[in-house]
């Protein structure tokens, strides 16, 4: 167990210095010039471009200026926005507990439904029930999410007016933002209906972030089980007279579970990646949108740097499953 | 004994099975398997029919798409209060029939498709390849870029290489690409590697086979069966991210009626005009369902785990 | 009263080219502390036989039985819970690949004990010290820190150990062992069957012992049941059957023993192939392969039939010539 962690980190340094050099060359890959695009002026006068260049450390050679990119990287300093001027890490961190919030009930969502309908659907295999949920499944992740997200809203909030269009929470509602999670801030905050206002705010976006990690979870539940159910240890737990409901819930679905749970992993990087839709979508101000205005707005330090900390971030949960993953699997965890 | 040797004269012929049939032709085999699927025929069909549409487009449009009638803006569908005959998916904003856009839509996102994942295939097989057979100097650093590519979000990556090279359906194509070459070359590397494992592989080594024949001709057509099932993932991936891109304004760019970028237009139109977001979507949606139908066709009929004993 | 009574067993498949009959028509009775040797080829329906007794069959197969008892209690009229009161306690079975036989994800220590816990009352401690003792007793050493082995951690022979030690926990009348050595080193094949035999002798179990192996019959069986292609071809004392077989098939797998053929320069082989599902013959399905059949074995299959000391399903059976005067025998 203990080399299984230590490679997996061992993995996981070059893959993050790869991705240190891969922002570092953006900067430089875009046309024109590295410091106009860097200041965010055009037309500058050369002794303020003189002046920038000895600033930003450009006249420097590239590994130089690649090293001291790294190293700024690793005590915090991103650089700052080009249009608020805000240090980029710190308005990252202020926008991210929005996304983290909206993945993690998407996640939820996608949980809570597809692992059960999954194992219901390889129970009863063959049945009416599996291809509905074959089918079900099959049209989740086929459909464009940002589509599938102004449907819902065509239909919650334009014709039945359930939910409301956009943002986290009604503007009627001052919440002080101590965690950052609008869920526990809310209720944190004392004021009457503004739990139920983020929660109304919650559903709709979370339900479209999470459709295709859901049909994806779905399908390989379904298949893991299928799997399982017909292995020998299966047989051996019928054969000693166990109860189908143990046998199916705790023999089967044990081991169906560990390849279920990379699958998990990877849905992070389609939720990172769905998240940029669905905030856009539904005004969610998270660091998808975030990105997306960055990208628009030009700010190339601010690309730079979410490009950067979203990578980081995939590549922690990925570690963080991949270790979970070491945990269950017994054949890992207790190794000769 | 008399009777014995009676019973030894007497041997019958043993009853002729029904001569066991001869192992079909592959092709033959394939597609037994993919016409069992019954969705996986449906797939093909509507897919079929896309592309005749694609193709037919000009001839079948009923009215150019980029045609305005200032006279019949946000018309609804014909079945609807206040729409016609004449339009009958409705126009949008700036009256244009939303039938005939939708129609040559099917154009863009068809032949995007199909050449992002023709790239991205050819380029990732080469990179597999090469990293399976120069597993010394080759494999690691390709690997490893890879890993880079793979550690960022798909649709984060292409928007990054979107924002480097610039908004435009030819700069959406190669991002995408770029973001799905990395499964080519780690499916086609894991492969090729236990391929090259393989005993014919060294009998053709010692034919004196040279090393492009003994990649592209020996080894890769063995390689084909994972990576038919990925080309059909990823042609379906491919049309949603390039929808997704040019929904987000990095794509295809307006007038052009790319179906992403016609609901990038649409967003302010949800609640007046439902016609202007459902359909582009629901073509989309359609495509995407069809390619993927056909694609559980093939992995079953290339899957031996889940051959019919 | 039998400890177990089947009569006329069969099991059909529901297969993607139209119903197969796997098992058709097999008898099976046997007293207490009997032991009875299955034997036959792959394919020839002894495994499904048993599996369709302990009720492991998927739900693709229709099982049909003029009677199916055990200790007098009707097993296809009872109801489910019953059955797994019984399954697992009073009938327990073993299976040919111990690895793939125990789940990967819990400690042998675990899966002992919950047969225990399901059908034994008791404390944890007492299942415990009773999973202790059956280890002990299935020839592993250091039975308190084998507890919390997991699978992938024992050998093959120790897996099987292990098997039957769940086999036995709860004192089981019947004792079902699928080719149990089958897929273990030969080294250990020998002792896993002295365990199962010295078990057995304990406990007073019933014992089923399914093999191909005529060798292991031998040793180990009172009587023996021959099966081929999903039918019983012989039946009687294992003594009486190496000494004078009846059925053509019984006479071939012995003369297929090498201990058989000292002196012979080939070993005599069976030739043909067992019938699949789509080649069996309208009349006795072994004619096709028998040096002795002739136009009524190829028309109507011949009616499994008492004769003395046994049973056999044959027309002509062999002789009573001693087996090694048969061959070459002219008129």
């Amino acid at each position: 167990m203990f080399r299984f962690i230590l490679t997996r980190l061992g993995l996981l340094i070059p893959t993050f210095i790869g991705v240190t050099l891969l922002a570092f060359l953006f900067i430089h890959l875009i046309p024109g010039d590295p410091i106009e695009v860097l200041a965010g002026e055009r037309g500058l006068p050369p002794e303020r471009h003189a002046a920038l260049l000895r600033q930003l450390g450009l006249d420097r050679p590239m590994w130089e200026q690649y090293g001291l990119f790294f190293l700024n990287i690793l005590r915090g300093d991103l650089g700052h926005s080009l249009v608020t001027r805000e240090p980029v890490l710190g308005e990252f961190l202020t926008l991210f507990p929005a996304t983290i919030e909206l993945s993690l009930c998407a996640l939820a969502f996608a949980l809570v439904i597809g692992l059960p309908v999954g194992i219901m659907a390889a129970i009863k295999r063959g049945t009416v029930l599996d291809h509905t949920v074959m089918g079900v499944t099959l049209t989740g992740y086929s459909m464009p999410i940002f589509w599938w997200g102004l449907l819902l809203i065509i239909f919650f909030s334009g014709f039945l007016q359930w939910t409301p269009v956009s943002g986290r929470i009604s503007f009627l509602y001052f919440v002080e933002p101590r965690t950052g999670f609008m869920l526990i801030d809310s209720l944190l905050s004392g004021q009457e209906g503004a739990f139920r206002s983020a929660v109304s705010h919650l559903i709709l976006p979370a339900v479209v972030l999470g459709t295709i990690p859901l049909a994806v979870i779905a399908r390989q539940t379904r298949s893991a089980m299928l799997e399982v159910l017909g292995e020998d240890y299966v047989r051996t737990a019928k054969a000693k007279g166990l109860h189908p409901r143990r046998v199916i819930g705790l023999h089967a679905l044990r081991n169906a579970l560990i390849p279920v749970v990379t699958v998990i992993g990877l849905q992070t990087g389609v939720l990172l990646a769905g998240a940029i839709l669905t905030e856009t979508i539904f005004s969610w101000p998270g660091v998808g949108k975030w990105l997306v205005d960055s990208i628009f707005r030009r700010d190339y330090p601010s690309v730079q740097g979410g490009l950067l900390l979203i990578a980081t971030v995939v590549m922690i949960v990925n570690l963080i499953v991949d270790l979970l993953y070491g945990l269950i699997n017994p054949r890992i965890r207790h190794a000769r | 004994m008399a009777a014995e040797s009676q019973a030894e004269r007497r041997l019958p012929r043993a009853p002729r099975a029904e001569s066991a049939a001869k192992p079909p032709h592959p092709l033959r085999e394939l597609w037994y398997y993919f016409a069992e699927n019954k969705g996986a025929v449906v797939g093909l069909g509507v897919l079929l029919g896309l592309i005749a549409v694609a193709i037919l487009a000009p001839v079948i449009e009923p009215h150019p798409p980029h045609e305005q009638y200032r006279d019949a803006l946000l018309v609804p569908p014909a079945w609807e209060d206040g729409g016609s005959w004449r339009f009958v998916l409705g126009t949008d904003v700036i009256g244009r029939d939303m039938l005939a856009r939708l129609i040559h839509g099917a154009r863009f996102s068809l032949a995007i498709g199909f050449l992002v994942i023709v790239l991205s295939a050819t380029a990732g097989i080469g990179l597999g390849l090469v990293a399976a057979f120069f597993p010394k100097w080759a494999d690691a650093g390709i690997m490893r870029l890879m890993d880079v590519v793979l550690a960022i979000p798909s649709l984060l990556l292409a928007l990054v290489v979107v924002a480097i090279l610039g908004p435009g359906l030819f700069n959406a194509m190669f991002a995408v690409a770029v973001v799905y070459m990395p499964h080519f070359v780690r499916l086609t590397r894991a492969a090729a590697i236990t391929e090259l494992s393989k005993d014919y592989v060294t009998a053709s080594r010692v034919a004196g086979a040279g090393l492009p024949r003994l990649m592209v001709i020996t080894v890769l057509p063995n390689c084909m069966a994972p990576l038919i099932v990925q080309a059909t993932l990823g042609f379906s991936s491919a049309v949603l991210d390039m929808a997704a891109l040019g929904f987000l304004g990095m794509g295809a760019q307006p007038p052009t009626p790319e179906w992403g970028t016609m609901l990038a237009d649409a967003r302010e139109f949800i609640l007046r005009a439902w016609w202007v977001v459902t359909f582009p979507g629901v073509a989309i949606l359609v495509t995407v369902l069809a390619i993927n139908l056909m694609g559980d066709g093939p992995r079953d009929a290339l899957d031996p785990k889940l051959k019919r004993s | 009263m039998a400890l177990l009574e089947i009569r006329n067993l069969s099991v059909e498949f529901q297969t993607s080219q139209g119903p197969f009959r796997a098992v058709d028509g097999v008898d099976m009775t046997l007293d207490r502390g009997e032991i009875l040797g299955v034997v036959g080829e792959s394919g020839s329906g002894k495994s499904v036989s048993v599996l369709a007794l302990m009720g492991l069959l998927p739900w693709t197969a229709t099982v049909t039985a003029d009677r199916m008892a055990f200790d007098g209690l009707d097993l296809p009229r009872i109801d489910a819970a019953q059955r797994r009161r019984l399954t697992g306690k009073d009938m327990a079975m073993i299976f040919q690949e111990p690895m793939t036989s125990l789940n990967p994800c819990f400690t042998v220590g675990f899966q002992i004990m919950e047969t225990l816990r399901t059908h034994m009352g008791g404390s944890r401690r007492d299942h415990r010290r009773r999973a202790i003792e059956l280890l002990e007793q299935v020839g592993i050493s250091a039975p308190e820190s084998r507890l919390g082995a997991f699978p992938h951690q024992l050998s093959g022979g120790m897996s099987q150990r292990v098997m039957i030690a769940m086999a036995i926990s709860c004192g089981p009348r019947l004792l079902i062992a699928d080719e149990p050595t089958t897929a273990l080193d030969v080294t250990i094949q020998a002792q896993i069957l002295d365990l199962l035999l010295a078990l057995q002798r304990e406990h007073g179990m019933a014992l089923v012992l399914i093999t191909h192996d005529m060798g292991v019959v031998a040793e180990t069986a009172q009587r023996v049941s021959v099966m081929y292609a999903g039918q019983q071809v012989e039946e009687r004392e294992v003594d009486r059957l190496f000494d004078r077989p009846r059925h053509p098939y019984a006479g071939a797998l012995l003369d297929a023993l090498p201990e058989r053929s000292v002196g012979h320069r080939r070993l005599p082989t069976i030739p043909g192939v067992v019938p699949g599902a789509g080649d069996r013959p309208r009349g006795c399905l072994f004619a096709p392969r028998c040096r002795f059949a002739d136009d009524r074995c190829a028309d109507a299959p011949p009616p499994l039939e008492a004769d003395g000391d046994g049973r056999v399903r044959c027309y002509y059976p062999l002789g009573d010539t001693p087996p090694g005067d048969r061959r070459g025998a002219a008129a």
